[in-house]
């Protein structure tokens, strides 16, 4: 009776969204027809996917975003699948990236060039938070073993560096890059403002990286430390062969769900006026034919973060409660506990 | 004698890093000094005194007209802020702890309720979302039209109105008056960040009491206390311990991504000295500004909660 209950006010808050999202909605691109309906206009997405999903990139060539795209994506796919863990995947990362770039500007191998002010959407969107975890990534390892240096001035600068940037908000790390970088530069020299804006990601995603490898770094057992010291190694090959394969393999999982954070985060960029998937949105609602359809847009722009985020958190899930890794489930296992109550 | 090289080492890499710190940011200050100079910028705060000219839609506490210095319209946007970040903070709690119970009760829809909001909320960036409510709280109908779900309170593409003690909102020649109202940036504004947050602290709530052992409920039980009280006098102390250096930083994010607020237009701090940027070109200041008031808030919410945590660890 109560699950009856339950259900019926479920089915009526529901059912007006329902009929606004479904059956009363237009999908054809068609204007006019979305003005005389009371539904949904999914026509204005219908009309505007390409330019969400690339931007001002020239029209003939965004087969090569496209491309550039599906290759991000499956790099993190095949990365996830071994859990990060397996010695090809930074060569493989790398003449991945090298390959996007080849890509995404072009002038090469007869592809004609595309300047970076030009690129735009979705595509925008997957490569600044790809680049930026590539670049931040080995940053953050640097910042966490710093931190935990006997060095008193690099620890000391470290920390400083970690809480700083820990301590503002993400906004104002963009405000700098579009305002004050420029002035950083002896007269003359510029950077362009989609290099600013990836060099600011950087540096914010380095800092909170930091400290999750950090946290890996404290989880790897004193006696680990000590053996490499019997062993007689030198303080990088301690590093390199003892401590950080253990601790980036116990900090997969806060590591992914940092990734998703910061994929999460890039959205900032629009604020400064970078053409990412939200500002390619807002572009597109200025349009006279499309004005005031911006509840079906946001829904569409949550939609796409979503598919993203959620595989990405359920890999983490799935990461968390299986430490041999999502290759090797063994059939069956016991059910996790968490979902019961605490009676 | 090896111990002697050992510490020579450690000077040389820290004189080292010292050295390539200090030319960076000589490289960096000479710069500076250079580029403002050629663009007739002159550095420091003077122009904080000046009149900033321009309206604020709303103010808090601050009294402002567009005469005002730019310090007073500062100060109004951190008031601003102040606003939202309290009033945020607290019906996230309120909210995320209800959710986060409600994730763990006995009913399998209401838990699949909880799990699909805290879901959704949690992959879909705060930006989009905000955005999305602004989108909706302007497209209300216009004060003439205003939607009354309940009586006295009115939703409108002006703002929202509702009843104070002895004043309630009644509809003029072009907008209501009387009663008290939200603009539709604040109100955007505040449900999203409130939304963002609470799924978080749902989940610090939820995984705070599923890590207090079954066994202390059991033994509440056994001494004979009925639920309410196992999960008040029992449970609830106990998972207070776990939830509060999460709940410290997700307060943190909060306050930190109230400056969004830039993005909708809600006159916070960070767009105050946007705009301040933009009709001064005092960029390093106001971005300082920013900055320090932001390191401010976070450095005394992580003292104060941590004095409170210690407080609790003592019990």
């Amino acid at each position: 009776m109560r699950r009856a209950a339950f259900w019926l006010v479920v089915l009526l808050l529901s059912w007006r969204f329902f009929d606004w999202a479904l059956v009363e909605a237009v999908w054809r691109p068609d204007p006019a027809a979305c003005r005389a309906a009371r539904g949904a206009c999914w026509g204005f997405i219908a009309d505007k996917y390409r330019f969400l999903l690339f931007g001002t990139y020239p029209f003939e060539e965004q087969w090569r975003a496209a491309l550039a795209s599906a290759l991000l994506v499956i790099l993190w796919a095949v990365s996830a699948a071994v859990r990060f863990s397996r010695a090809w995947l930074l060569p493989a990362w790398l003449a991945g990236l090298v390959l996007i770039g080849v890509l995404m500007w072009g002038g090469a191998l007869g592809l004609p060039y595309v300047d970076h002010e030009r690129w735009g959407g979705l595509a925008l969107t997957l490569l600044l938070t790809t680049f930026g975890l590539a670049f931040a990534f080995p940053l953050s390892i640097a910042l966490a073993l710093g931190r935990r240096s006997g060095l008193p001035l690099v620890r000391a600068l470290c920390i400083g560096y970690i809480e700083l940037i820990r301590g503002v908000p993400l906004i104002s790390l963009l405000f700098m890059a579009s305002v004050m970088l420029p002035l950083f530069l002896p007269g003359g020299m510029s950077v362009d403002k989609l290099l600013r804006a990836q060099l600011a990601l950087v540096l914010f995603a380095a800092a909170y990286l930091a400290e999750v490898v950090r946290g890996g770094l404290q989880a790897v057992p004193e006696s680990q430390y000590e053996m490499a010291d019997a062993l007689g190694l030198t303080a990088l090959q301690k590093n390199r062969f003892v401590v950080l394969p253990q601790a980036l393999r116990i900090a997969v999982p806060p590591l992914v769900g940092t990734f998703i954070g910061f994929f999460k985060d890039t959205s900032l960029v629009t604020i400064i006026g970078l053409f990412d998937l939200l500002q390619a949105l807002k572009v597109s609602l200025q349009e006279p034919a499309w004005v005031g359809y911006g509840a079906e847009g946001y829904l569409f722009v949550a939609l796409v973060y979503f598919a993203f985020c959620f595989a990405m958190s359920r890999y983490a899930a799935t990461l968390e409660n299986n430490p041999a890794g999502p290759l090797f489930t063994p059939a069956l296992r016991p059910r996790s506990s968490s979902s019961r109550g605490w009676r | 004698m090896a111990l002697d090289k050992k510490k020579a080492k450690r000077v040389a890499y820290q004189a080292a890093a010292a050295a390539a710190l200090a030319a960076a940011l000589w490289f960096i200050a000479s710069n500076t000094a250079a580029n403002l100079h050629a663009r007739h910028i002159s550095s420091g705060f003077g122009f904080l005194g000046r009149e900033a000219g321009f309206e604020i839609g709303e103010h808090f506490l601050v009294a402002y007209d567009s005469a005002g210095s730019y310090l007073r319209a500062l100060a109004v946007g951190l008031a601003n802020t102040f606003k939202v970040a309290l009033l945020g903070v607290v019906l996230a709690t309120a909210l995320g702890t209800l959710v986060g119970l409600g994730r763990l009760s006995r009913g399998p829809e209401l838990r699949a309720a909880c799990a699909a909001y805290v879901e959704f909320v949690r992959n879909v960036p705060l930006l989009v979302q905000l955005l999305f409510w602004y989108t909706l709280f302007t497209q209300l109908p216009p004060p003439d039209r205003a939607l009354e779900p309940l009586h006295g309170f009115f939703l409108t593409n002006r703002g929202i109105y509702f009843p104070l003690p002895g004043s309630a909102p009644a509809l003029g020649r072009f907008n209501f008056s009387g009663g008290g109202s939200v603009s539709p940036e604040f109100a955007a504004l505040l449900v999203g960040l409130v939304l963002y947050t609470a799924a978080f602290v749902a989940e610090i709530v939820r995984a705070a009491i599923l890590s207090v052992p079954r066994g202390q409920a059991e033994a509440g039980a056994a001494l004979g206390l009925r639920d309410p009280q196992v999960f008040r006098s029992v449970v609830l102390p106990q998972a207070l311990r776990a939830m509060l250096p999460p709940l410290t930083s997700q307060y943190l994010n909060l306050v930190k991504n109230s400056s969004l607020a830039v993005a909708i237009g809600y006159p916070d701090l960070v767009s105050i000295a946007n705009t301040t940027i933009n009709q001064t070109g005092q960029a390093i200041e106001g971005v300082a500004i920013i900055m320090a008031v932001y390191l401010t808030i976070s450095l005394s919410i992580a003292l104060l909660m941590n004095a409170y945590n210690a407080r609790v660890m003592r019990r």
